[in-house]
């Protein structure tokens, strides 16, 4: 290992609930964070990413496991004595203190001289732009600028991680846009590890450095946005992150057979009956009939501005979707209909285990 | 605006006072007749068998705070009224100091349990008000006398060898009063702490702050409305208990409210009753001011 690692969970079990009602919220999770990494939790609703960010706050004890910081064990630490910060997704402002009040909040509460504390609080403030209201009671501020408030609220004490769980679910698509800009903007100058928490994908791959995948309590692949998404592991992953194709295959030397008969090369470890996934940008559109191409018939196409979306069927009724670009205004395009022929991009096929 | 409108403006606003006019008239009934009558018989002269004579005289008002020497008639400072006084305002403060300690922990449990079980809780703390406050203070009594409940039991434990002497001292009476009051107390602390956004303490120990600091700097400052009318509910029938200090007091550790009672029965000098009155409602509205205005000032250190 290389690069130095900041949060680590070691196994970490969470069950909630007694007898027959256990839900294992978190189920034997270990993952390592580095240090001073944009890391994302994605994954559906449910799947323990709360969870999980709640055992590094130290809100919630692990049934089992460990949790460390910089090496040190810190299970059994109470939040504040954790140098790490939340930024909650109810934003949880201080009612009764001023902007200025709450980012210094924590610088207080650590006993900080209030020279430094006020010196802190402006520097912050203008990190995320709100000097003119620094003055005001976090009621008047709007989503937006509250959001911005609890950010800086969190980084003032200078974390060794910060914790964000799904802090832009509540904005508006164009403040949320802006925001993402921002959260990136703040984790580069501050150098301070960031562990975000999204189930939007899309939000996952433009921010993130790596990546953790989750699903029903359980982490199912850590990686580079391009790595998740261009080698996801299993199933789930390759389905929850973009859109991709799925067809039937068995092993054979050399390659896998398809439903169709024809054989794709790829190379694979696995025995028996597989899957194999290739993302629709991936899928190559060839006249029928030319050598090497499996043979596929159009259904029908989505127009999405610059691309098209190809629906196919393949000789088994097998559907493949190729995404393509969407035609010059008075070329026909690929004709509904139509016998076609379809190639994949060499490597963009990927062999998964069922 | 045109003629026409605001004719319609005025007449409006004049039907406006016609249909609060009952409300005015009970107003002026039942509340400011009742005080007039009490400032101007704190100006006339003791009649012989109570009552009043109409005739003009400071005395009433001069006897609150002094005695006449009964041999050369020189004035000279009412120690005992003073301590009457005294001992109104400090036990009034203390009730309310001890119905909070008790009351806060007990809003707070009530408020953080599941929505279901909270009404019975808050049904369960009005219970008292169901008998008479008479009756609720015999109940004491009976708990705290010599032979009782509570002392029978400290005995039996062995943690006292002799029983306490409560009954009929200050303490009898703050005790008496802070059972009494107590439900003033957890009622609007109930009602702001269960507005209390819970997430806030995460928020607070997030940011380092201790469980006392979390109570200090973050709950405190948020539930203070509910606070402040938990102790003006309290301290106000506290200042004028009169029940409660006569029964568990025992006739010789007189409130205000007693005093009072004696001017106008035992005493036969219903002027001095009427300044005393007086006195009691200005105490109580000072305390109320510079109560309101120290709490106000704590919530905005800035402005
Ligand atoms: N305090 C709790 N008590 C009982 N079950 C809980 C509690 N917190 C979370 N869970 C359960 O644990 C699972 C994971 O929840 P969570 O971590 O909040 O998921 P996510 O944040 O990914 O949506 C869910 O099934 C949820 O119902
Ligand atoms: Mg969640």
């Amino acid at each position: 290992m290389t690069e130095a690692v900041t949060i680590e969970a070691r196994n970490a079990v969470k069950a909630f609930g007694q007898g027959d009602h256990v839900v294992r919220a978190l189920d034997d999770v270990s993952i390592q964070i580095r240090k001073g990494e944009f890391f994302t939790l994605l994954g559906p609703s449910g799947c323990g990413k709360t969870t999980l960010l709640r055992l590094i706050a130290g809100f919630e004890m692990p049934t089992s496991g460990t949790i460390l910081l910089d090496g040190a064990d810190i299970t059994d630490l109470p939040p504040n004595r954790r140098p790490v910060n939340t930024v909650f997704q109810s934003y949880a402002l201080f009612p009764h203190l001023t902007v200025a009040e709450n980012v210094g909040f924590g610088l207080t509460m650590q006993g900080r001289p209030k020279a430094e504390v006020k010196a802190r609080v402006d520097q912050m403030l203008a990190l995320v732009k709100l000097e003119p209201m620094a003055g005001r009671k976090t009621s008047q501020l709007s989503g937006g600028q509250q959001q911005r408030v609890a950010l800086a609220r969190a980084l003032a004490p200078q974390p060794k991680v910060l914790l964000l769980d799904e802090p832009l679910s509540a904005l508006d698509l164009k403040l949320r846009k802006e925001m993402q800009v921002e959260l990136k903007r703040l984790q580069t100058e501050t150098g301070i590890t960031f562990i975000f928490v999204t189930h939007d994908q899309e939000e996952a791959l433009t921010m993130s450095d790596r990546i953790g995948v989750m699903s029903a309590g359980k982490l199912q692949q850590v990686g580079s946005p391009k790595e998740i998404y261009t080698r996801p592991v299993n199933r789930f992953v390759a389905s929850f992150i973009g859109e991709t194709n799925f067809l039937p295959a068995t092993v054979v030397p050399g390659g896998v057979k398809l439903s169709t008969g024809d054989v794709v090369e790829v190379a694979t470890a696995a025995q028996g009956t597989v899957t194999l996934t290739v993302r629709p940008e991936q899928v190559r559109i060839v006249g029928a009939g030319e050598a090497g191409a499996i043979a596929a018939r159009v259904k029908f196409n989505v127009y999405f501005g610059t691309d098209t979306h190809c629906h196919m069927a393949l000789a088994d009724g097998t559907e493949v979707v190729a995404r393509v670009q969407s035609p010059a205004s008075g070329e026909a395009g690929v004709v509904e209909g139509t016998d076609v022929g379809i190639r994949f991009a060499p490597g963009a096929a990927q062999v998964l285990e069922d | 605006m045109s003629a026409a409108e605001d004719r319609l403006t005025r007449q409006s606003a004049r039907n406006g006072w016609l249909l609060s006019a009952p409300a005015l008239v009970l107003l002026m009934v039942a509340a400011i007749g009742p005080l007039v009558i009490i400032i101007i018989y704190s100006f006339l002269t003791p009649g012989q068998y109570g009552n009043v004579v109409w005739d003009f005289s400071l005395d009433g008002w001069v006897s609150i705070l002094f005695t006449r020497d009964i041999f050369d008639g020189t004035l000279g400072l009412a120690d005992a009224h003073l301590t009457i006084f005294w001992r109104s305002v400090s036990l009034s403060i203390m009730t309310t100091v001890v119905a909070f300690a008790l009351g806060f922990p007990t809003a707070w449990f009530i408020a953080t349990r599941p929505a279901r079980q909270r009404a019975m809780w808050l049904f369960l703390i009005t219970i008292p008000f169901w008998t008479n406050l008479l009756i609720r203070t015999f109940a004491i009594m009976e708990v705290i006398r010599a032979e009782g409940v509570l002392n029978t039991a400290l005995l039996w434990a062995g943690i006292i060898e002799t029983p306490l002497a409560i009954i009929y001292t200050d303490v009898a009476v703050l005790i008496g009063m802070a059972y009494v009051y107590l439900p003033l107390m957890v009622l609007p602390l109930f009602a702001a702490i269960d507005r209390f956004d819970m997430r806030l303490l995460e928020a607070g120990y997030d940011l380092y702050a201790s469980r006392w600091q979390v109570l200090r700097r973050v709950i405190l400052p948020i539930v203070k409305p509910g606070i402040v009318a938990g102790s003006i509910l309290v301290f106000i029938p506290s200042l004028g208990a009169y029940v409660t200090p006569r029964v568990l007091g025992g006739g010789k550790n007189m409130m205000i409210g007693n005093f009072i009672e004696l001017q106008f029965l035992a005493g036969r000098n219903w002027p001095l009753g009427a300044a005393l009155s007086v006195t009691l409602l200005v105490i109580v509205t000072a305390a109320l001011l510079i109560y309101v205005r120290a709490a106000n000032r704590g919530s905005n250190p800035h402005g």
